[in-house]
């Protein structure tokens, strides 16, 4: 205790500085997870993410796009997969704030019950950004925006597609239509989104709508009850590739062509998809990307700055025809 | 008079009767909703038609219930089995896809020897877990069931495997006589587990074991071994199972493959007439089971009945299946109408759970 006294003042304020690092540090290294220091103002910005899990590798893409974004953007990124259960988002994102990170971002698992861990980003002056799926709190100021993709936009493309190709058709054109898990936000939008577009033309008739369950499996058991079902099949709408893939199969096995007997229309432009496209299986395919990266890097910069920022933008996205997949497909990442 | 009223009763007392009369009814409606449901035509020399798909596609969910029945009989569940499922697909579509020519058949048989090894080795898991350290049979496939779901998403490294094979897709679609080749392949695993359970005295040890392991033991028999071996069993036909479902796909999805069929081989050994407390087993009833679960859900799609009903419409079927397989259900049904006094029916009394 004497000795102390005789400490110089600079002397007992590098102690402190030092003391304080050092608890700092051990708290950070107990989150081994989204480890690292706190913030240090030195201009750099750091994001908490914390992602759904690795369901599908949609998913797995969406992550490593991020990932490499960061990198790319200088932003240096703590990221935590939630293996689809809230509590751990929720957890993560308290991680996030007590250690006090620029900005935070997630993809929900589910829409509700994020109020309360919202608000604590809110008061620790925490913005945070929502990336592809949304949450349905009230109170919209709990989020500067929410960055995904539009899903009835997807299917709206895929019907209008639709309409344009039969435009001269005199006679009825009868549609078959492989719905997502029942009750997904994707599957309710794009089925609402591909209806409006097909309404312009009453000769479009979706006569069979069955849920494949987003797989290959369930798709392609689906399609071989619709094609005994139903003699005459002119276009399926899958509402993912899996699906369509594992229809491809079941319209291969009853004998006709598909991509010329049976049009055949998806969302999402995975590897596989745009493969089937670009062989002339497909025909046309709304693209529901997951690279969302790059848009996501840029906001948080943005948001930030302090910059105003929409409180909601699309992910940037295309369509593709057999010849731009064949264009398209040496190139793609997932 | 008296002579046909006794024949009846010999006939709807058998325990196949009901389920195969379920099964009769369901083919039925669908006939009437439509007529061409029950048509079969031959198309590129294989017979092609819905009666046909509804066998190929119960393949997989016979090999599963089969396995669930000797374990189920043994008092035991094996929750694990659609895991493994995803993780034997998983380890053979990830092996074929690595290699150069995946159209050898030497790839797919030694994918198909890795896979099925790792599955026992699996099953040997969950049998020492019961068996030896004594765990309750739920709580110890319950750790599979979700590890199992987790690592075969690590196999695959969580994309969907797609695999170009002809000899591995010829276990899901290939055909033999006309017929899909996995109808065979169930069939020749039911014979063979019949053969070794009701040729041998294995059946009777198993449920015997099911029944009073501990007096079982008394008797001489090596109860642990038994339970042991159920376990196994039921990894093995999980993993032929996983076989097929990713060879109907040609692709594994860690994700999606064998998803819930755990709860469907349950319902068809229940369907079938197994009791769930142990002690006896029927395996012809098991294959009825998993045929009406789905013919149940081609139903669906054939009726094209709408999504958000599906499940109201599967669980009302299933509660009038497992009611009308209920003698006690039936005695009451049958005396409130007849007015008359109920069969001597002898209702299965409940096991009582005996520590092993």
């Amino acid at each position: 205790m004497g000795k102390m006294r005789t400490q110089s003042a600079p002397w007992r304020a590098a102690a402190v500085l030092a003391s304080v690092l050092l608890v700092g540090g051990v708290a950070a290294c107990g989150n081994s997870d989204t480890g690292g220091g706190g913030t240090k103002d030195d201009g750099k910005i750091t994001m908490g993410f914390s992602q759904v899990g690795a369901e599908s590798g949609w998913r797995t893409a969406n992550t490593i796009s991020i990932k490499e974004a960061a990198t790319a953007a200088g932003i240096e990124l703590k990221f935590d997969d939630a293996q689809q259960k809230q509590e751990n988002q929720i957890k993560a994102i308290r991680n996030y704030i007590q250690q006090k990170v620029d900005v935070i971002a997630f993809s929900p698992v589910v829409e509700s019950g994020w109020d309360t861990v919202l608000k604590e980003a809110k008061d620790a002056g925490i913005p945070v950004i929502l990336t592809d799926r949304s949450v349905d709190s009230a109170d919209k100021s709990l989020y500067k925006t929410f960055l995904g993709s539009d899903f009835v936009k997807e299917g709206k493309l895929a019907g209008e597609w639709l309409v344009e190709q039969k435009k001269t058709a005199s006679g009825p054109v009868n549609i078959v239509e492989l719905q997502g898990s029942t009750g997904a936000a994707p599957a309710n939008d794009r089925k609402k989104g591909f209806a409006e577009a097909i309404a312009a033309n009453p000769n479009l008739k979706v006569i069979a709508s069955q849920t494949g369950d987003f797989t290959r499996a369930g798709g392609k058991q689906v399609m071989e009850q619709f094609l005994k079902a139903n003699p005459k099949i002119d276009v399926l709408f899958a509402h993912n590739d899996d699906m369509g893939l594992g229809a491809l199969e079941a319209i291969t096995a009853a004998g006709k062509v598909p991509g010329k007997d049976i049009t055949i229309i998806t969302i999402d432009a995975v590897k596989d998809g745009m493969q089937a496209l670009a062989d002339g299986k497909f025909n046309f395919i709304a693209e529901c990307s997951p690279l969302l990266g790059p848009q996501l890097m840029d906001l948080a910069k943005k948001v930030k700055a302090g910059q105003e920022v929409p409180p909601r933008i699309e992910t940037e996205e295309t369509t593709f025809t057999t010849e731009q997949a064949k264009e398209a497909l040496p190139n793609r990442k997932y | 008079m008296n002579d046909t009223m006794s024949r009846y009763r010999t006939m709807t007392g058998h325990r196949l009767f009901w389920p195969a009369a379920v099964l009769f009814v369901m083919l039925a409606a669908n006939t009437i909703y439509r007529p061409g449901f029950l048509s079969i035509e031959l198309k590129d020399g294989h017979l092609y038609g819905t009666p046909i798909d509804i066998l190929r596609l119960s393949a997989p969910l016979i090999l599963v219930a089969l396995g669930m029945t000797l374990v189920i009989s043994t008092g035991g569940i094996d929750l694990s089995v659609g895991s493994l499922c995803a993780i034997s697909g998983a380890i053979a579509c990830m092996y074929i896809s690595k290699q150069p020519d995946q159209n050898s058949v030497g790839v797919v048989v030694t994918a198909l020897a890795m896979a099925l090894g790792v599955s026992l080795v699996l099953g040997a898991w969950n049998g020492v877990l019961v068996a030896v350290i004594g765990i309750q049979p739920i709580i110890a496939t319950l750790i599979l069931m979700v590890a199992g779901r987790g690592l075969a998403q690590l196999i695959t490294e969580g994309q969907i495997i797609t695999i170009n094979s002809e000899p591995y897709r010829a276990i899901g679609l290939g055909h033999a006589l006309t017929l899909p080749l996995a109808i065979f392949i169930a069939l020749a695993a039911a014979l063979l587990v019949a053969a070794f359970t009701r040729r041998t005295a294995l059946g009777m040890i198993i449920e015997s074991v099911g029944g009073n392991a501990m007096a079982s033991r008394l008797a001489g028999i090596r109860s642990g071994r038994v339970i042991f071996l159920v376990y196994v069993i039921s990894a093995a036909c999980a993993a032929v199972a996983g076989f097929m479902m990713t060879a109907n796909v040609s692709s594994a999805d860690g994700n999606a493959a064998g998803l819930w069929v755990e709860l469907d081989a349950i319902l068809a050994v229940v369907i079938g007439g197994t009791s769930l407390a142990g002690g006896r087993f029927f395996l012809s009833g098991t294959i009825i089971g998993a045929l009406i679960i789905q013919t149940l859900t081609t139903t669906v799609y054939a009726m094209d009945i709408s999504p958000q009903t599906s499940l109201l419409f599967k669980a009302v079927v299933v509660i009038a299946v497992c009611l009308i397989q209920a003698p006690a259900f039936r005695a009451r049904f049958s005396r409130r109408r007849r007015n008359a006094p109920p069969p001597a029916t002898i209702a299965d009394k409940p096991k009582e759970q005996v520590p092993a």
